[in-house]
């Protein structure tokens, strides 16, 4: 149906296809368009524009999580002027609070939150994990428990299409069989099998497929049968983009990377590749590099709130005693609002006083993670990833023994070697 | 700083604008007026970005001992003082001693010390210290260590007696300090103005402080719930009797709109915004009307009911069954945190769906973005944004009230605007 247009612009660097002709979209308006704009010729990371209903993303993108319909104290132009395309909701929680009727009445997400740029919504699944106690898993759907009045909600595929069909979303994830990464055994089949049929479900309920774009989900655990056996069947589906699914959850890191890797070698080149779940800096350089574009999770914003704030070498936490005398900002060289006006010694004081203190540190952790993924495109841009990779982990670590084994091996996987 | 006097007629307000304020006396602030409240430095909930999209903000922020002098050793070593500490650019500071949206234990006052609760408990201010904190603060101006704890309803004469001399000799200790100290060169200093709930008392510090070489007044011992806006009224009217017309007078721990009305017609220059934040922090926002600009045919003229009530544009509906009346201040300190008629209870399930903006025609970021079903959602959610949406939205509120509140006082016609402020109403 809506086929993706290819495009290599200028600095592609698959030399023997740089007279593909272009693919003209089948429907008339496709709500998703990936446009590669370079790719490394010694990983496997992409850069691209993503062009989506409500504007632009240039990718690898990183897309703070605003799960209630706001960003945890930002507001909607502080998040434009951090640079932020895209941002995320969840459809659990505002399918309790405050409804998809209420929602739509407020044209949507979009309206309700008054954010005029792009919205990616979960499925809900991710809560059967996060809440396991509440829910129950059948063919049907996931049975909750709602946490605010004991009433018992059944969310069905169905049902999940629908709600985020009334949010309005850019990017809407299918509802997927999402299991613990550290489960082992039937389950775990049994759930990757159930998240094709309920793809299948999904694309059948989407009461907008001109508007919102469906993304299917890779599930399959740590097994890599599995997983292979998902990415064939959910890749014989026709949707705008895919996600991988399932990781992010406790499992070793060895494992982790080795089933991205496995997923990005078997997803169509021309369509974006989401890892859900990842935002740990060292985590998202890696990932980039095993061909991933598009990542979210919540913890640079909630650790934020706790006066945790990112920096290249690290992490800094502002509450210690060390930093009541600091007269430095958070990092010299950056350059957020918050750095560019307050001292670590005054956000300090400020933690005892007023919840600005908060504020403060998400904007400069956002910034933080959009400047990051910044500079990780421009440097697929001028083709010298391997060199950008092996500058970010001198600054992270004090040492090269202190590499993570993990990403070390999975960078070799991709010939970056981090000496 | 030097008051200059546009108009002053007894019982009608003064007008005016304060001048030359300021190390570099560039400055100024138009009275009455109000200060900016912050917690150390930063206005609740707000960061310079959230502050900026107020357009008319006080030119002097407010910081109290209670949220720094913990932080003395700090600002010492930092040396530059608080403002630069803080990232305040281009506005004055002002620090007084306490927090009034933060009341603290009592009891621990003596003869020659006050106490400030900071973040890790009691710190124990002796005039030597409190002198060496302003040092370190570096303010614009402050007002000099006071005891003002006669706001219970036991406090006997004696007690009053005690608080009058007490806060007196404060003033004569740090004046004499301040004069010696070329850190505070420049620096202005308000004496405080105590005495309780007894009138001979009042005098007597309004007259005693008046003889010193104070830049103004501060009132202090009056705040909201410690006595009804009748005595109130009748106390600030003596006091002020007895104060220089040329200088000052700011009225501690006073905020809500019909108390700041009554304090202006007795002489009350400057207040503090505390009020606001009170508000935000009950997921409430301010709507009561200050709009005064009739149609120049009827001014003058009563206005039959059913008149006025279509130029406010009401809906019956909107009469909130929870709020109680708060005319006369007849509340105890700890009702502080209970809801005034002034403002809606966004809590409330009937804005679940109501998608127009908190007040309609208010200028406020929050207002010209956002809708009364989404600051519903964010409180219910308890969201952080809630508190940076209602901060800004009260904040531009409560300035649109002072501002009407100068016409007013310019056009002579604070009648009118009591009679609308007390409406009780909800738009």
């Amino acid at each position: 149906m809506a086929a993706a247009v290819v495009a290599c612009g200028a600095g592609t660097h698959h030399t023997s296809e740089s007279q593909m002709p272009l693919k003209k979209a089948l429907s008339a308006a496709s709500p998703l368009t990936l446009r590669i704009v370079a790719e490394c010729s010694v990983t496997k990371a992409r850069a691209c524009d993503l062009i989506l209903p409500h504007s632009a993303v240039s990718t690898p993108v990183f897309m703070p999580v605003g799960t209630q319909g706001t960003l945890k104290g930002i507001t909607v132009d502080q998040l434009e002027g951090l640079g932020c395309q895209i941002c995320l909701g969840n459809t659990y929680h505002l399918g309790m609070r405050p409804g998809p009727d209420l929602i739509t009445k407020a044209n949507g997400l979009h309206g309700f939150m008054n954010w005029g740029r792009n919205l990616l919504t979960d499925s809900g699944g991710f809560q059967m994990v996060s809440l396991v106690e509440l829910s129950e898993v059948t063919e049907e759907g996931v049975k909750f428990k709602s946490p605010y009045d004991d009433k018992e909600i059944l969310l069905s595929p169905e049902k999940s299409i629908s709600i985020q069909n009334s949010l309005g979303s850019d990017i809407m994830m299918q509802l997927d069989d999402v299991v613990s990464s550290t489960v082992t055994g039937p389950r775990v089949e049994e759930a990757m099998h159930r998240s094709i049929r309920w793809l299948d479900r999904c694309i059948a309920a989407n009461k907008n497929p001109n508007k919102q774009n469906l993304f299917a989900i890779i599930q399959g655990g740590l097994n890599a049968d599995l997983r292979k056996a998902c990415l064939d069947e959910m890749t014989r589906r026709d949707v705008p983009g895919f996600a991988i699914g399932g990781l992010s959850g406790g499992e070793e890191k060895d494992d982790f990377w080795r089933m991205v890797t496995l997923s990005t070698d078997h997803l169509p080149r021309e369509k974006p590749r989401y890892l859900m779940g990842v935002g740990y800096a060292v985590d998202l350089v890696v990932c980039v590099a095993l061909g991933c574009d598009m990542f979210d999770c919540v913890f640079p914003t909630r650790t934020a709130r706790f006066g945790s704030a990112l920096v290249p070498w690290g992490s800094l936490q502002v509450k210690h005693k060390q930093y009541a005398k600091d007269f430095q900002p958070i990092d010299p060289d950056c350059q957020c609002p918050t750095c560019k006006r307050h001292t670590r010694a005054y956000l300090h004081a400020l933690f005892k006083s007023d919840t600005a203190a908060m504020h403060h540190i998400t904007i400069h952790n956002i910034a933080y993670q959009l400047t990051l993924m910044r500079s990780v495109r421009q440097s697929i841009v001028e083709d010298r990833l391997p060199e950008f990779i092996r500058t970010f982990m001198k600054r992270m670590f004090p040492s090269r023994d202190q590499y993570p084994g993990w990403a070390v091996d999975a960078l070799a996987s991709v010939n970056v070697t981090v000496e | 700083m030097k008051l200059e006097l546009a108009r002053v007629v007894r019982g009608t307000g003064r007008l005016g604008v304060l001048r030359g304020l300021g190390r570099t006396a560039q400055h100024s602030l138009e009275v009455p007026g109000c200060l900016l409240y912050t917690h150390l430095g930063a206005v609740p909930h707000l960061t310079q970005d959230t502050l900026h999209t107020l357009s008319s903000l006080p030119s002097v922020t407010q910081v109290t001992l209670s949220n720094i002098a913990e932080h003395q050793e700090v600002l010492e070593e930092f040396k530059d003082g608080f403002r630069k500490f803080a990232g305040l650019h281009d506005t004055l500071l002002y620090c007084s001693l306490h927090d009034s949206a933060a009341p603290c234990p009592t009891g621990y006052t003596t003869n020659k010390t006050v106490s400030v609760w900071g973040s890790g408990g009691r710190i124990e201010l002796t005039v030597a210290k409190f002198m060496a904190l302003q040092k370190a603060v570096q303010p614009d101006w402050y007002q000099s260590m006071a005891d003002g704890e006669t706001w219970q309803n036991n406090t006997s004469r004696k007690r009053v007696r005690k608080s009058v001399d007490r806060t007196l000799a404060h003033l004569d200790e740090c004046l004499l300090a301040h004069q010696n100290s070329q850190e505070l060169e420049g620096v202005e200093v308000f004496g405080v103005v105590e005495g309780g709930d007894i009138p001979e008392e009042r005098v007597r510090s309004a007259r005693e402080t008046a003889k010193r070489p104070v830049a103004g007044f501060c009132l202090d011992g009056l705040q909201t719930g410690s006595m009804d806006q009748a005595l109130r009224t009748q106390l600030i009217a003596a006091v002020t009797k007895e104060l220089p017309e040329e200088k000052p007078r700011l009225l501690q721990g006073v905020g809500r709109p019909d108390e700041v009305l009554a304090c202006v017609e007795v002489g009350v220059d400057l207040f503090e915004s505390f009020f606001p934040f009170q508000v935000t922090e009950r997921g409430c926002a301010l709507c009561f009307s200050f709009n005064i600009s009739l149609d120049p045919e009827r001014a003058g003229r009563a206005l039959p009911a059913g008149v006025v009530d279509s130029l406010l544009e009401l809906n019956e509906d909107e009469r909130d069954t929870a709020g109680e009346t708060q005319h006369n201040g007849d509340v105890s300190l700890d009702d502080q945190t209970r809801m005034t008629s002034f403002e809606m209870n966004l809590k409330d399930k009937r804005y679940h769906d109501d998608f127009r903006p908190l007040v309609e025609g208010c200028g406020c970021y929050c207002c010209k973005n956002h809708q009364r079903a989404y600051l519903h959602h964010l409180l219910v959610t308890n969201e952080l944004l809630a508190g940076v949406l209602l901060t800004i939205h009260n904040t531009a509120h409560y300035q649109g009230f002072f501002s009407a509140l100068r016409e007013a006082v310019a056009g002579d016609k604070l009648d009118i605007l009591r009679r609308r402020v007390l409406r009780e109403r909800k738009e």
